[in-house]
């Protein structure tokens, strides 16, 4: 079973219409016990930084999303999240990544939004994909490149679009809106 | 390197594609779901569905519609028509939408762009303006292009920036259902005044129109109905089209 953490972010229902269509089933839920239970554990996720660590925070969840041992991944503001800080409402986060989350400087449009690729792919998450296929970016923010980063997008700056540490993994873009190449990062993911 | 996207639109009424289509192969080109199935197959890059009935009673109709385009593409999609309340997007967000396209409602109801982007995020509100040069300026109208307001196309989409829109879907009147291109002057003023992205429509007829707009103005997509829906225009030979001309396009 696939647990969907369950908090004040919009898209998780693609998320989950995605991993019903590559044939796993999943709950989404804010239940400790199920959470810990799940035998991976994603935190998909549209919405404001802030916000979503004060809601995580107020029910336990960002202790138990530390604790949690199964591989995590974290999609879009799940990334964010897993950083040690955000500028978006200026919020420490979980801290599981040593960089910091920051507005992309008003040099282009923002947000970044639409299909975009990357570089420097690294680990199982990406195996089956190349450099020249894109994937679908929406976010105003990014997080900084550092020692946990395992793909590089370049939009303004380069910033990193998936990052790994452990038992957590976490993408920038939207596998679940990226067509083909979505399905095979998500399934990568799934299938670790 | 960010590409441009290239974006069909359908119109629905109560759940059904209007607009005849001529793909050969498929079943029921009425049935949304399926022609937006292949436009995925043909690669396109996201999709916009406008409900074009949008009266209360069939809203429900086309938030179910919504949720099963939703469980079966896996693609960014907006939806639009008739949305005038944070409740009607909320129904369409909730069952899968990504975007929301607002137009004279953001007008009548002011504070429902920042609504929308405080619930939801900036990234699910799009503005659709519809504008006509009047002589003088391109103006924006409302009520589906029936009613002329005191406004400037550029300070509408400004404004509508400042008020939280993550992206502005703007229609040129003059050249919509012409098939002689895209309005260059326009769309260059707005793109250029917004620091958000802007997506060009209605002129559409050859794929060096396309060309032309991303060449000449800063719109960071282009939409298009009736040339895709009958074939006229395959999007993988425009895509390959403007790859060849220098452009940026996911393949």
């Amino acid at each position: 079973m696939i647990a969907l953490l369950k908090y004040n972010a919009g898209n998780i229902q693609s998320v989950q219409n995605a991993l019903t269509h590559l044939g796993y089933e999943s709950i989404v839920t804010d239940d400790k016990e199920e959470l810990l239970a799940a035998e991976k554990v994603i935190i998909p996720g549209v919405g404001q930084a802030r916000s979503a660590m004060k809601y995580l925070a107020e029910r336990g969840l960002d202790k138990l999303i530390l604790s949690l041992r199964q591989p995590v991944l974290g999609i879009c503001l799940g990334l964010h999240l897993m950083c040690h800080w955000s500028d978006e409402g200026s919020v420490k986060c979980l801290g599981i990544f040593d960089a910091a989350v920051k507005k992309f400087p008003p040099f282009d449009k923002v947000p970044h939004m639409g299909w975009n690729n990357f570089s420097a792919l690294k680990g199982t998450m990406f195996r089956g994909v190349t450099a020249d296929e894109d994937v679908y970016y929406v976010h105003s923010y990014y997080a900084e490149i550092s020692d946990y980063t395992l793909a590089i997008c370049d939009y303004v700056l380069p910033f990193s679009a998936a990052m790994h540490r452990d038992n957590f993994y976490a993408v920038q873009f939207h596998p679940e809106k990226s067509a083909d190449t979505g399905v095979r990062i998500l399934r990568n993911f799934l299938e670790l | 390197m960010l590409k441009k996207r290239i974006i069909p639109c359908l119109d629905i009424r109560e759940g059904r594609t209007v607009k005849g289509v001529n793909f050969v192969d498929i079943r029921d080109a009425g049935d949304p779901v399926e022609l937006a199935k292949k436009y995925v197959e043909q690669r396109a890059d996201e999709l916009v569905f406008l409900d074009i009935t949008a009266t209360i009673e069939k809203r429900k109709t086309f938030a179910e519609l919504v949720g099963k385009i939703a469980a079966e593409i896996n693609l960014p999609f907006t939806v639009g028509g008739g949305i005038s309340t944070i409740d009607d997007a909320a129904l369409l967000i909730s069952a899968g939408a990504d975007k929301v396209s607002i137009n004279t409602s953001a007008f009548k109801n002011p504070g429902l762009i920042t609504d929308i982007a405080r619930r939801f995020g900036s990234q699910c509100v799009v503005v659709a303006i519809d504008t006509r040069f009047t002589g003088s300026d391109w103006m924006v109208y409302i009520d589906a292009g029936n009613t002329l307001t005191p406004l400037k196309a550029v300070d509408w989409a400004k404004w509508a920036e400042r008020q939280g829109a993550g992206e502005i879907l703007l229609t040129s009147m003059n050249a919509d259902g012409t098939k002689a291109g895209f309005s260059i002057e326009v769309t260059r003023e707005v793109s250029s005044s917004v620091n958000i992205p802007v997506i060009a429509s209605g002129g559409a007829g050859t794929m060096e129109h396309f060309r032309e707009v991303f060449v000449k103005t800063g719109c960071s997509a282009a939409l298009a109905a009736s040339i895709f829906h009958y074939g006229e225009i395959p999007i993988p030979e425009l895509k390959e089209y403007l790859s060849g001309k220098g452009i940026n396009v996911r393949r």
